[in-house]
């Protein structure tokens, strides 16, 4: 209530100021009339007498106004807001907001405006929004008039900032007007008051207003400003190491999931499984499958949809898996090179399966709401979805740990990497733990592929980009060690990400992969070689 | 005399093989130059291409053979030497279109001037002439195959893992190649070609010359495999293959062995990718993708591997299918392939060669 009150004593004020008479006494009609009449430059006038004129219409006027869907009816020159293209644009009378019937786009008048206006509309939209009772759009309006610096925003600036009670907006309506100030012709005491909050502020925009200032002041204030934008960037540097840290984290996580089953198959078995990112591949393609059948069968359970998909996935790469091992590879033991070509003309029959079967274009999986969107640490944005992937690349390393330190298949497994005869003459089957592992490696490639699925085109493809990738990390880690293949995975996904500014993603990735294959020159056995007799 | 004595040297079925290559590389340039295109012998340019891209194929596995088949190490990157190969052959025919590119200028080719480039970078000079072309084309896949093998070969690096490296080094130029700062077409390549010592690459006469010459180059490989197969340093090489070890317990340099060998073979994959790309008319880095490496692998294994004549038969067999099933029958031809990998790899170790030996083995069994 109190908010209305003030609105009513504030707005007649900054109108007088605005506008210092021209329209003062105008009514809602005189001022939307006056949006569709005259050049750009009244009608530029006519934009700020009806965003001070605080009507509650104003903000849905100008926002059409700014869209190009205030229209004028040439029959009663009645100015409606249409919504739509085309024949039928659903109208609404621009001040009442009342249906007004639909009309063709022919038989309209589009209230034109060019950037300059579109910037005015956005100003005044600034001030209009400042009081706005939702806080989320009141912090969004301070920002932009930040960026806007509009000298003509302190006193609306400075009543808003009167009635702010949350600090932290009240924080960013004092950095707006710290800028606003600092594009005025304040006194210099003020202008070095206002440098200090804008420092503070310390973000790529606040860098901007104080360059502006050094290009443009002289004496201390100019001083003030260099030594504030030297501090701003050195913290923004920080912000950026930070930001590279985390996605270096993220494609780390990417790379764990895609390469920890072949750290299994081609770590503790030695069996080189080129079609590994097939069975990625399929792991993508149920996640893809899942969603059709909730689709048409369950709409409600959509959002669950990938979390349903993981089992699945599992399941079906495993299985798949096992049935490789059991029908292929078990026949090459001993001979890893042949192996590695029959794998990857596997990996082909695979492909070609999948193109066949679903197309050989990308299909769409959704994210559920839970996984989009993103939030700020600092200045560090973060994506729910690459966020999620991190959290799930590290349960399932833990959970793979557990099954292997804590479980008898896992005590089993590590028997038969150790001395497969010794294992096979304590009375282990060896055959059936060979085509479990197998099996498990290839079900951790297909949770992989529901986690890509994520973030990467769905396709037959999909599962080549990162067979190369995945050799490297655990190549890299070192062969026939968990631990290894985590920070290995999560070392490169870093330094690619580091050197990714410098030299672009491509090269990149080639300086990546060239410092791989010195590296296993000096280190051939990777960052955490196994030692003794297990080596040969 | 060399020449001679390295003939004598050879069993009686080699000799024979050589001598069909080159009659297919003299006979159907002949037939298609000599008789009219009415005629039933005539043999149209397409087909000449055809052939003549499969000697080069032929060539190239023969160069994984002589490194996978009598010395073990699994290449998988040995399209990369076929493909430096070509680039160097592209090199020389772009700066030979001259002023008849579509932007007209003399010295740039056409994707610099599109790409602004304000002068021809400098790795490109010297291009223009096949004296300096011709020796690149053996000297930059050599370089390579040294640097990489005096690295890996010296650290002991051996078996998947090699492989692996070489695949990544295959898979980084892929990428290294397809950037535009590179200075060598990006994406597109180098194509468009007009010339090749002075005659148009599109000529039928052309055709037929590249086409002796690819079968030419083969021969010549298959003697130059002969000769070092069967000499003393050939039988090294296959001890080195069966037993690692024991050969380094014996006192033997290993890695002068399988670099020697290795540095070999990448410069007869130059020579095959350059025959290749005037023959085709581009070069992309595609012809870098692993993939390609290892399908080159794989005419090796059909063939059956250990054995000169093996990878050029199982070269042409798998490149026919190639062509016929891409044509009539896409979506089976991966497949195809798939399936001949996995066929070759648990029932026909020793490949086509083999395959008699294998019978009569089972035979011999059954028995």
């Amino acid at each position: 209530m109190s908010q209305q009150r003030l609105l009513a004593w504030l707005l007649p004020a900054i109108a007088a100021i605005c506008l210092a008479g021209t329209a003062l006494a105008a009514d809602l009609a005189t001022l939307v009339t006056n949006l569709t009449t005259g050049g750009y430059s009244e009608r530029g006038d006519a934009i700020e007498a009806l965003a001070a004129s605080g009507e509650a219409r104003a903000a849905p006027i100008l926002q059409a106004l700014s869209a190009g869907q205030l229209y004028v009816r040439p029959s009663d020159k009645l100015v409606v807001i249409g919504k739509g293209e085309g024949k039928s644009i659903e109208l609404s009378d621009a001040i009442t907001g009342k249906p007004a019937g639909t009309a063709s786009e022919d038989d309209l008048e589009r209230v034109k405006i060019n950037n300059r206006l579109r910037g005015t509309i956005e100003a005044a939209m600034g001030s209009l929004t400042l009081m706005s009772p939702d806080p989320s759009v009141r912090r969004s309006a301070a920002n932009s008039l930040f960026t806007r610096r509009d000298a003509s925003s302190l006193e609306s600036l400075d009543k808003a900032l009167a009635a702010e009670k949350d600090p932290g907006i009240k924080r960013v309506m004092e950095q707006a007007r710290a800028a606003v100030v600092l594009a005025s012709d304040a006194p210099d005491a003020q202008k070095i008051a206002a440098i200090a909050i804008v420092r503070d502020r310390a973000d790529a925009d606040s860098l901007g207003v104080l360059q502006t200032v050094i290009a443009s002041a002289s004496g201390p204030v100019k001083e003030a400003a260099t030594a504030a934008a030297s501090s701003v960037r050195q913290s923004l540097k920080a912000w950026e190491a930070a930001q590279n840290v985390w996605y270096g984290i993220s494609l780390g996580s990417v790379l764990l999931l895609a390469a920890i089953g072949l750290a299994i198959t081609f770590g503790t078995m030695g069996v080189i499984n080129m079609a590994h990112g097939e069975m990625v591949m399929l792991g993508a393609y149920t996640t893809f499958v899942v969603q059709q059948v909730l689709r048409s069968a369950a709409p409600g359970l959509m959002e669950a949809s990938v979390v349903i998909a993981l089992p699945l996935a599992f399941l079906v790469s495993g299985v798949v898996g096992v049935v490789i091992e059991r029908t292929i590879i078990r026949f090459l033991y001993g001979r890893a090179l042949d192996t590695l070509l029959a794998t990857w003309g596997l990996s082909l029959v695979l492909q070609q399966a999948v193109r066949s079967l679903f197309g050989p274009t990308n299909r769409e999986v959704s994210s559920p709401s839970w996984m989009s969107g993103s939030f700020h640490v600092g200045q560090i944005d973060v994506t729910y979805g690459r966020l999620w992937i991190v959290i799930f690349a590290l349960i399932v390393f833990a959970l793979l740990m557990l099954l292997l330190r804590r479980t008898p298949l896992g005590l089993y497994m590590r028997a038969v990497t150790q001395n497969r005869p010794m294992a096979s003459a304590m009375g282990i089957r060896t055959p059936r733990v060979d085509a479990l592992t197998f099996g498990l490696g290839s079900g951790i490639a297909g949770l992989a592929g529901v986690a890509l699925s994520q973030i990467d085109n769905v396709s037959p493809n999909l599962g080549q980009g990162y067979i190369v990738d995945s050799f490297m990390v655990v190549v890299f880690g070192g062969v026939g060690n968990l631990f290894g293949t985590l920070v290995g995975a999560t070392a490169l996904g870093i330094v690619n990400k580091f050197l990714e500014p410098y030299a672009g993603a491509v090269l990149g990735k080639i300086l990546v992969l060239v410092f791989i294959i010195l590296f296993i020159q000096r280190r051939p056995r990777g960052l955490f070689a196994l030692k003794g007799r297990a080596v040969e | 005399m060399i020449t001679r004595f390295l003939w004598q040297g050879m069993d009686r079925k080699f000799q024979l093989f050589v001598l069909l290559v080159l009659a297919i590389g003299i006979v159907l340039p002949l037939l298609n130059q000599l008789t009219p295109a009415a005629s039933a012998l005539h043999v149209p340019a397409w087909v000449l291409q055809l052939i003549g891209k499969y000697l080069c194929y032929a060539s190239l596995a023969l160069a994984v053979d002589l490194v996978w088949g009598y010395c073990g190490i699994l290449s998988l990157g040995h399209a990369a030497f076929f493909a430096l190969g070509g680039y160097c052959m592209g090199m020389y025919l772009m700066r030979n279109i001259g002023a008849r590119g579509v932007y007209g200028n003399s010295v740039l080719p056409d994707f610099m001037v599109f790409l602004n480039y304000p002068e021809l970078p400098w790795f490109w000079h010297g291009f223009r002439f096949f004296w300096f072309a011709g020796p690149m084309i053996v000297i930059v896949p050599s370089l390579l195959a040294l640097a990489l093998g005096w690295f890996a070969f010296r650290s002991r690096v051996t078996g998947v893992y090699l492989s692996i490296i070489t695949q990544a080094m295959t898979y980084a130029l892929q990428l290294a190649f397809f950037r535009n700062d590179m200075g060598l077409g990006g994406n597109n390549g180098l194509t468009d070609y007009k010339d090749i010592l002075g005659y148009s690459v599109q000529s039928d006469g052309t055709r037929a010359v590249l086409c002796f010459s690819s079968a030419l180059a083969l021969a010549i490989f298959l003697v130059i495999a002969a000769a070092v197969v069967g000499s003393r340093f050939g039988k090294a090489l296959m001890a080195v293959r069966d037993a690692e070890s024991r050969m380094r317990f014996l006192g033997y340099r290993v890695e002068g062995y399988k670099l020697f060998v290795f540095v070999l073979s990448a410069a007869m994959a130059g020579i095959a990718g350059a025959l290749y790309v005037p023959q085709v008319g581009i070069i992309n880095p595609s012809e870098f993708a692993p993939g390609n490496s290892i399908e080159a692998v794989l005419w090796v294994a059909v063939g059956g591997r250990g054995t000169l004549i093996g990878p050029v038969i199982g070269a042409f067999i798998v490149n026919f299918g190639k062509t016929y099933l891409t044509g009539a029958l896409p979506e089976v031809w991966l497949f195809a392939l798939g399936a001949l990998f996995i066929v070759v790899t648990l029932f026909l170790p020793k490949g086509v060669i083999g395959l008699r030996g294998q019978l009569a083995a089972r035979k011999a069994k059954a028995a």
